[in-house]
């Protein structure tokens, strides 16, 4: 099969492939968000004054898109408060004091899974969304109805994004996770056939995962090129099924379930033990970290008291990321910014690389459009932003742009073509509600 | 904690190729055609060089500053366009027409469109287009005189001298016959195009094509093999093909659509070469089609992933 390969050459900076993940002490306190999820905010079920425990519920799913949130701590909810969350927008979040003691919720027991109702309901409960980054609620995903429908999952563990390598340890230190949530999706979701994609750079998680799957046929360990962004879906189904899903259309539609493998594993972990999601690991690197690592971290710790832990200057520090240099979303404030149930690590980035270079104009190269993973014509989609020339910006399909940064990556005019696109996704969007609005008008 | 952090979207990783390392690439890429220009036709080539670059860059510091607009000289944009203007000339043009000439590429081609990127014509060629219109046989390659390696005066070039001495094989690779500063030297021509290919500053699609196309041409029409390779290594035709029809600002992006451009470019200068009365058509080639540059762009536009044909 012929991989795409279009894309970028980003620096990998995989300082951490070999550490194992170390456990942080128990924080102080922890800040959650009701929304660390696409889909509707979960409502608070606990008020002030509430005693919770590590595992207890503290908000739940308000809706068909939404996911419940659990306690990583044991103690006191302090209060709920209004918090500026890194897009800009305020978010309801739930203050909770750490106790110490780290006391397991009574109540947490293995959940009873016998068929696919059950185990769908079991992922609802778990709380787990996209942890690749997305957060998608995983259960809205793999409620398919018609289990006939999945002709392949393709486990994403491609993890391009430079310095993150919680996937990676997922795969090594977890790998018993994984081989369980693949017999789970096999009896429960009837996958036949199961699609590893891994990129090249890390070899000793293709080792690890083939010698798990080496007596399941099912399972196919599929190494990818290391040009980014091998882990964008419509992406790694290309590269390991040779399927192109239509523009506008799911991963469902040409029979797909792409999940991510750190994903899965929790899944496993919640359907053996009942301990939902409540702490990720989280790869700590970048430019203003000396001592990078992976850490075992709770849903709802403060970066300000991660940094106080591990001894980050914050004076040396000029940017910092949920997530990777490529994706990452840039933190406004340290002390209203936990972990988020998505966070797979978090970027420190110094003064000196925090500043992006200065935009200078076009010199119609092309070079955004021949690296597009998503083939798209990225600076006619600039011209026509600056018209604000809605109809070509729909003609040129900036709706199916993954906002991988590829274009803004390899732009040698340093152009912010990422959020050209987005601001063009708006205008296409305006446009269609307009025509929308039209229709019922003519009705 | 009262640290103010930087916030931006989402890349905030960046590619070391910037415009300026770009600039450069095709500035060292035209080093030795420059080099051996200078060593054919004597030190006075030097001064070409020295008075175009400098007004082509001169020209964009005061338009900048006239027109208020930021800066540009720093991407090195201007030294490319005034050294490629100077190597098209022949080595005994008077300086203040090379001059004329750069300000002409620089103020009028590019300024007045908007500046790197935005013009719809190659500045130098259409520099040196407007100094045949406007200083008529002093530039047309007729009669280049040398005080280098070839000491020759008013010797025609291979192109127009077609019919009475064909110029060797040897002479066309070195570069040892009349012709423009940077035109005649096939080999210093052919090391720069490999610098640019290996530094992936152009792909390999429109030199070859271009290059290819007029050699089958010329061919069919003359029926001769020689007379085909004389023409496809003389009168311009590989410094344009690799340094102006390469050019990113006005030439498609995509592989099709250089490869549309490079035949159209290809024809154009031959039927030029054959039918027309100019000697060379190189550079009337390349701007006609700079001219079709949207259009080609727009039909060999990728289709989007999964999107209908």
């Amino acid at each position: 099969m012929r991989f795409s390969k279009r894309g970028a050459h980003v620096p990998h900076h995989k300082n951490t492939a070999d550490m194992t993940p170390i456990r942080m002490d128990v924080p102080s306190q922890l800040l959650i968000p009701v929304s660390m999820h696409i889909g509707r905010p979960a409502t608070p079920v606990v008020k002030p004054g509430d005693h919770v425990d590590v595992g207890t519920l503290i908000c739940e799913s308000s809706g068909p898109v939404s996911s419940p949130i659990y306690s990583a701590v044991s103690g006191t909810v302090k209060k709920l408060d209004n918090i500026r969350v890194s897009n800009g927008s305020f978010c309801q979040a739930v203050l909770i004091e750490s106790d110490g003691q780290q006391t397991v919720d009574a109540n947490i027991k293995p959940p009873v899974v016998t068929d696919y109702a059950s185990f769908i309901e079991a992922v609802k409960n778990s709380g787990i969304v996209g942890l690749g980054g997305a957060g998608f609620p995983t259960a809205v995903k793999l409620d398919v109805k018609d289990t006939s429908r999945i002709q392949e999952l393709v486990i994403n563990a491609a993890e391009c994004e430079p310095y993150i390598t919680s996937d990676t340890r997922t795969m090594i230190d977890d790998a018993q996770d994984v081989v369980d949530a693949v017999k789970l999706f096999e009896q429960y979701l009837n996958v036949k056939k199961v699609l590893i994609g891994i990129e090249a750079n890390k070899p000793e998680a293709i080792k690890k995962m083939q010698e798990c799957f080496k007596d399941d046929s099912a399972v196919t360990v599929v190494t990818l090129p290391s040009v980014y962004p091998q882990g964008a879906e419509k992406v790694i189904i290309k590269n390991t099924t040779g399927k192109v899903v239509p523009a506008g259309k799911l991963p469902i539609d040409v029979g797909c379930v792409v999940c991510n493998v750190t994903t899965m594993a929790s899944i496993a972990r919640y359907i053996k033990t009942g301990m939902p999601l409540v702490e990720k690991y989280v790869t700590i690197d970048g430019s203003a970290i000396k001592k990078p690592g992976n850490y075992i971290i709770p849903v709802g710790m403060l970066i300000s008291e991660i940094m106080e832990r591990l001894e980050i200057n914050p004076d040396e520090v000029g940017k910092v990321l949920y997530g990777g240099p490529m994706m990452g979303i840039s933190v406004p404030e340290l002390d209203s910014a936990p972990v988020l149930k998505n966070t797979n690590a978090i970027t420190f980035m110094s003064e000196k690389d925090a500043v992006s270079p200065e935009a200078t104009q076009c010199i119609h190269c092309g070079r955004c459009a021949e690296n597009c993973p998503m083939h798209l014509t990225t600076f006619a989609i600039a011209r026509a932003y600056a018209k604000n020339d809605a109809e070509e910006l729909r003609r040129l399909r900036v709706d199916i742009c993954c906002e991988c940064g590829t274009c803004s990556f390899v732009c040698p005019a340093n152009r912010p073509l990422v959020e050209v696109n987005k601001l063009s996704k708006g205008v296409v969007r305006d446009l269609i509600a307009k025509e929308k609005a039209k229709e019922a008008e003519k009705k | 904690m009262d640290k103010k952090l930087h916030i931006s979207v989402s890349p905030h990783f960046h590619a070391k190729v910037t415009t300026q390392s770009i600039m450069l690439d095709v500035i060292l890429a035209l080093l030795p055609t420059t080099i051996a220009g200078v060593l054919i036709f004597g030190v006075r080539s030097l001064a070409v060089i020295a008075v175009s670059v400098g007004f082509s860059v001169l020209s964009e510091f005061v338009f900048n500053k006239l027109a208020k607009k930021p800066m540009t000289i720093q991407d090195l944009s201007a030294v490319v366009t005034g050294l490629l203007l100077a190597l098209t000339l022949p080595v005994n043009i008077a300086l203040w027409e090379v001059a004329i000439g750069a300000i002409f590429a620089i103020v009028v081609v590019k300024g007045f469109f908007g500046g790197i990127g935005q013009n719809f014509a190659n500045p130098a060629i259409t520099g040196r287009v407007f100094m045949l219109v406007a200083f008529g046989d002093v530039v047309s390659a007729k009669s280049f005189v040398g005080k280098g390696i070839v000491d020759t005066t008013a010797s025609a070039t291979p192109l127009a001298n077609m019919a009475t001495a064909p110029t060797s094989m040897i002479d066309l690779l070195l570069g040892t016959h009349a012709g423009a500063i940077g035109e005649v030297c096939t080999v210093a021509l052919l090391l720069g195009f490999v610098y640019l290919l290996i530094k992936k500053v152009i792909t390999f699609h429109t030199p070859v094509v271009f290059i290819a196309v007029v050699f089958l041409l010329t061919l069919l029409i003359t029926k001769d093999v020689n007379t085909a390779l004389a023409y496809s290594m003389s009168g311009g035709l590989f410094i344009g093909a690799i340094f102006m029809a390469t050019d990113y600002a006005t030439t498609p992006t995509r592989p099709w659509g250089k490869v549309i451009f490079a035949v159209g470019c290809a024809v154009i200068t031959v039927l030029i070469r054959m039918y027309g009365n100019l000697p060379e058509g190189v550079s009337y080639a390349i701007l006609l089609m700079n001219i079709l540059t949207p259009y080609i762009d727009k039909w060999t536009e990728d289709k989007p992933f999964g999107g209908e044909a």
